[in-house]
């Protein structure tokens, strides 16, 4: 999710090379930089691209799960499909507040992710089709996020780093939570073991895409690396979740969608098949079945709240002039 | 075990069962409504705030539902109740079952609902009935969370601008025939109240009018005549939009029987 965040980030700075030096120093010796520091506009840059990103995807994650809410299966089910969407909307709060350390407000993140300025996780273009997906996207796509997000609680940039750590806590059990659902489809019956299958088949790829572009392609990881934003690259990440996840699929009697997925015992691990990367920039780009509606269902309700919004406003302005009001008879 | 003290044993209780299935539906129906909104509200607080009412209702609905089919004794759990009955079976009062329509309904709907519900809990906290009052304790907790949050929210847009103003009274035109019923007795209660195991609706009145009418003065409404109230959902005369909700709720139930999930 967080490498996506760093697709097209200008990490270009003006500043001297000894206030460079002194700040890359910092960084080395695990100094985390905190809100009031200096930093370079580039850090500050990437920090805000990427933080923003990030709280898009989960705000705008609500959404293909949040399609299966009314639908759970059961009370269960429903009461934690339901939680685990709220918790989703928590991370985005917390992110939002992270970047605001920055110098940029939620509103000004809001509108530039509504009008398709700012990206958010290309995984959530895809649609939830059964109950099955709401499985797997625990399973799968928070399990890459996760992947994702542990080297972040390390991250360089103190309040991120803080915001990660609370949030992986939270990731780790949406991923049990999904792979139990999973599992209890495999073990049900035929029909259900079809769903879980099916789902497993639509999400294996865009769950590998969400590490991003291959190391080769990604040109502004060094800079991250060296910054100390980022801690593994695209490629390090993807092939630990698929070396993580193969057995998990295993165990489960699910098959894995890639005729070419094989273990490779020289390097201990999986290789896999060609991840077809037109597709992933075709979805980044906004060619996915989704990406119309998720951002017309975010303007949906961002428009039709702003009455409340306004009101919300107009109350306390009037409560506060009453007050003064009263304050000087 | 408390209800043994009502039952004089483990024998089904018909009242006790018909009873907590009426409170059972009220919060599962209106928790669903809410949870309608999750990805979808006015701010990102309130996407997550509505969400946690929501949870707080189905919370309370779960274990109603499972102490009711303890009672019934017929082996049918909590999710046979919620997803394998049709409308004329659910027992909910018709306030809980509106949709949600802007969000000044929304509020104002859960006003209503939580500013009898906190006294029903309250008075319940001391019922013989040991479940009963285990939900109690918890729920009424909840209750005066909900009453004021959407006290407040019922304030804040009541007062706001002129927009949010019309909206709020126009909610409140809506919802308002609905209220009679939440102080309505049914049969099933009316026994349970008898015994002294649940709080006579009848009582709640006093409670919520003194609520209502805080909060109405603050926000500038007036408490509406009601020419022509509204009820039946506890004998399961439900408006239409109620069977909508439960298609789309027990869709997987339905589509796929004896599978579990």
């Amino acid at each position: 999710m967080y490498s996506q965040g760093l697709i097209g980030a200008d990490g270009a700075t003006e500043e001297t090379p000894e206030f460079l030096a002194r700040f890359q120093a910092r960084i080395d010796a695990e100094e985390k930089i905190e809100p009031n520091d200096a930093m370079p506009e580039g850090y500050r840059r990437t920090l805000v691209r990427q933080i923003g990103q990030h709280a898009h995807s989960e705000i705008v994650g609500m959404l293909p799960e949040g399609n299966w809410i009314t639908r759970a299966p059961s009370l269960k089910r429903k009461a934690a499909l339901l939680a685990k969407v709220q918790d989703e909307g928590g991370h985005g709060l917390y992110l939002y507040a992270a970047a605001e350390t920055l110098g940029v407000s939620r509103e000004q993140m809001t509108e530039e992710l509504l009008s398709g300025k700012a990206k958010y996780s290309s995984i959530f273009n895809y649609p939830t089709l059964s109950w099955a997906d709401i499985g797997v996207i625990g399973w799968l796509v928070d399990g890459a996020a996760i992947m994702n997000q542990i080297p972040l609680c390390r991250c360089s940039y103190g309040p991120y780093a803080r915001a990660m750590i609370r949030i992986c806590k939270e990731e780790s059990f949406h991923q049990r939570q999904g792979y139990e659902i999973v599992m209890t489809l495999a073990r049900g019956t035929p029909a259900q073991k079809e769903m879980a299958q099916d789902a497993l088949n639509r999400w294996w790829w865009p769950s590998l895409m969400m590490f991003g572009p291959s190391d080769a392609d990604s040109q502004h990881s060094d800079q991250s690396m060296r910054w100390k934003i980022k801690r593994f690259t695209n490629d390090e990440l993807r092939q630990k979740f698929i070396d993580a996840t193969v057995p998990q699929a295993e165990f489960l009697g699910l098959s894995v969608p890639d005729p070419e997925l094989r273990w490779n015992e020289a390097k201990g691990g999986y290789d896999h098949g060609p991840i077809d990367w037109d597709e992933f920039w075709r979805v980044v780009k906004g060619g996915g079945q989704m990406n119309v509606d998720r951002i017309r269902d975010r303007k949906k309700a961002w428009d039709e709240g702003a009455w409340v919004r306004e009101a919300a406003l107009a109350h306390a302005e009037k409560r506060a002039a009453r007050k003064a009001a009263l304050a000087a008879e | 075990m408390a209800e043994q003290a009502l039952t004089g044993g483990s024998d089904p209780h018909p009242a006790l069962f018909d009873a907590v299935l009426e409170l059972a539906d009220d919060h599962l129906i209106l928790g669903h409504r809410l949870s309608e909104w999750c990805g979808h509200a006015p701010m990102l607080e309130e996407d997550l705030a509505l969400p946690n009412m929501a949870l707080d209702l189905i919370g309370t609905a779960r274990t109603l539902y499972d102490y009711a089919a303890r009672q019934e004794g017929k082996g049918r759990g909590e999710d046979d109740l919620a997803f394998l009955r049709v409308e004329r079976e659910y027992r909910n009062l018709l306030i809980c079952e509106r949709p949600n329509g802007d969000f000044a309904q929304t509020m104002l709907r859960q006003l209503y609902f939580a500013a009898v519900m906190e006294p029903y809990w309250a008075a319940a906290v001391d019922s013989p009935d040991a479940v009963i009052r285990g939900v109690a304790g918890k729920a009424v907790k909840e209750m005066a969370y909900h009453v004021r949050h959407a006290g407040e929210w019922v304030i804040r847009l009541g007062d706001g601008t002129d927009e949010s103003a019309a909206r709020m009274r126009a909610a409140v035109a809506e919802l308002h025939r609905f209220t009679g019923e939440l102080f309505e007795e049914s049969t099933a209660s009316a026994a349970l109240v008898e015994g002294g195991v649940l709080p006579a609706r009848g009582d709640l009145r006093g409670p919520w009018d003194r609520v209502i009418g805080m909060v109405f003065a603050e926000a500038g409404l007036e408490v509406p005549e009601v020419p022509f109230p509204q009820t039946g959902g506890r004998r399961g005369l439900h408006g239409e939009a109620l069977g909508h909700l439960l298609a789309e709720m027990q869709y997987l139930q339905r589509a796929y029987p004896g599978a579990t999930w």
